[in-house]
């Protein structure tokens, strides 16, 4: 395992991706102490934003790395092995809208298109695209919520864990797209040449 | 304003060049010798033409009108357009036909590192011998080839196309079934693998079976120790294997995993690797039935170096 790096993601992944790095008899106390660090050559983790791991693990820069099933949605253009679904990290990506009289079917019915905030542009665009309707897709980097609460948006596209965030800003999911969970992915080439230590962790993974 | 060029494009300087040009010298020496005659084809084809061949994967990006409303396309390969030569130049040839190239092929990729639209591929085609011998051969220079170039880390990923699809049919999945495991397999997503293996309502070891052997890869030790049906799917590898002097063999990762990338690879499949880089720096296999739909019917194999990432992972070996 000494010759892997690992690409962990920072957020609410990071606490659980830690923990089942321990369990896999990886040092993580250095990386727990440090928040500001982001290469921990001894341990052989890098850490970095979650939609970044797809990008150091198809280069080559990380041999192994974990993140959501979502931000692999969102860049399937990446080349890497999505090996195992490590189950922890549960999300939901849904279609949500105001409570009340659903503005989105409304504008789909008497518009024709609906107008959708999100920062997953191409889930969205493939979900409308797949069910066969009309949708304008307006991607924003934070607060996704605040789109249909000012009239940017009829409805949001957007990760939800427990639907607290959505049920205090007055929405509601209409629609359920994926289910989303933490995912051990892997760079294709190092797949082949760590054969041995990739497999020597997937056989730990499977025991813990 | 500077003047620009297509994306996924560039030029090229003379620091640059000579590297390059010193790097497929190498190469061509090592063709030449092992009987590998240079051709050169044209960059633009008639597209009708080539769509004889499989383009699933390969279908070329760029199409432009000639004067009388032909659609002309920008290569995507060279392996298309030397089925194309072999057919109309050498159509009734018996005997074994040995080519090379150093030629540019277009794709339309999303560029990054290693990644370009306009990519110069070196590589061969050893057209009328089948396998195991043709195979043995390819990957026999295409060792030397690297080994001239100069990388010292590199390693030759060694599958067969056919043994999945084979294996799948023996379990009897259905044809629609076995389209999308195939699929997930080629993409890399062994979470939906399994996914869809689990939902196939198979006996226990079945479905252990089919779960495993894409994960299996290593030295010629993972070809044995097999019984009944796989044993059967790998007799292909294991003569490959037999024919391979140890020096070649000591390079090769037989890789069980290993699909075809090109839709009309038919049995063998190579891919180079190099820690250096990320991602595959050539890939080649056999196309047994891609000479029939051009004329008449040959084996072949073939694989294409891409002299581009060979450079990167030149250069990164010198760092390592």
């Amino acid at each position: 395992v000494n010759d892997l790096r690992i690409a962990v993601p920072r957020g609410a992944l990071f606490g659980d991706t830690l923990d089942l790095l321990d369990r896999l008899g990886l040092d993580t106390s250095e990386v727990r102490d440090n928040d500001r660090k982001l290469l921990f050559d001894a341990a052989g983790i890098v850490t970095m934003r979650p939609s970044d791991v797809p990008t150091y693990v198809a280069a080559g820069a990380a041999d192994l790395g974990i993140t959501g099933k979502d931000v692999l949605m969102e860049q399937s253009e990446r080349e890497v092995y999505e090996l195992v679904d490590l189950g922890y990290g549960r999300c939901t990506m849904v279609l949500a809208t105001v409570a009340g009289q659903d503005r989105a079917s409304e504008a789909l019915r008497r518009l024709g298109v609906v107008r959708i905030a999100t920062k997953y542009p191409k889930i969205a665009t493939r979900h409308f695209e797949d069910t066969g309707r009309q949708a304008e897709i307006v991607e924003v980097k934070g607060s996704v919520e605040l789109a249909p609460l000012t009239g940017l948006a009829e409805g949001i596209v957007d990760l939800t864990a427990t639907g607290t965030t959505l049920r205090e800003n007055g929405l509601v999911v209409r629609e359920e797209i994926a289910t989303c969970t933490a995912r051990l992915i892997a760079n294709p080439v190092a797949h082949k040449l760590k054969a041995r230590s990739i497999d020597f962790l997937l056989e730990r993974l499977r025991a813990v | 304003m500077t003047d620009r060029i297509p994306s996924g494009t560039r030029d090229v300087l003379p620091d640059e060049m000579r590297e390059l040009r010193a790097l497929t010298e190498r190469v061509r020496a090592v063709f030449e010798r092992a009987g590998y005659g240079e051709v050169y084809t044209p960059a633009l084809e008639y597209e009708s033409q080539l769509q004889r061949g499989d383009l699933s994967s390969t279908s070329p990006a760029y199409r432009m009108f000639d004067e009388q409303g032909n659609v002309l396309v920008l290569r995507s390969d060279m392996t298309l357009p030397i089925a194309r030569l072999v057919s109309t130049r050498y159509p009734s040839d018996g005997s074994p036909l040995r080519f090379c190239y150093f030629a540019h092929a277009y794709r339309g990729v999303r560029p990054q590192r290693g990644q370009s639209r306009e990519f110069l591929q070196a590589g061969v085609e050893l057209i009328g011998v089948p396998a195991p011998e043709g195979t043995a051969e390819a990957l026999t220079v295409l060792k030397s080839a690297l080994d001239a170039a100069g990388l010292r880390t590199y390693s030759i990923g060694f599958g067969d196309a056919s043994l999945y699809p084979a294996l799948l049919e023996a379990v009897g999945v259905d044809q629609p079934a076995q389209e999308r495991l195939l699929l997930e397999l080629v993409r890399g997503n062994f979470v939906a693998l399994e996914h869809e293996i689990n939902g196939l309502g198979l006996a226990d070891e079945q479905s252990e079976l089919l779960l495993r052997v894409p994960h299996i890869r290593g030295g010629p030790e993972v070809l044995d120790g097999f019984s009944g049906l796989l044993q059967e799917v790998l007799i292909g590898m294991r003569d490959v294997h037999a024919l391979l002097e140890p020096e070649v063999a000591e390079r090769v990762i037989f890789d069980l995993g290993l699909v075809r990338s090109i839709g009309y690879y038919t049995g063998a499949v190579f891919q180079v690797y190099d820690p250096a880089h990320g991602v595959p720096i050539g890939s080649g296999g056999r196309y047994d039935d891609l000479l029939g739909r051009f004329g008449k019917p040959r084996p072949a194999v073939g694989f294409a170096l891409n002299v581009e990432r060979l450079h990167i992972a030149l250069t990164g070996e010198e760092r390592l």
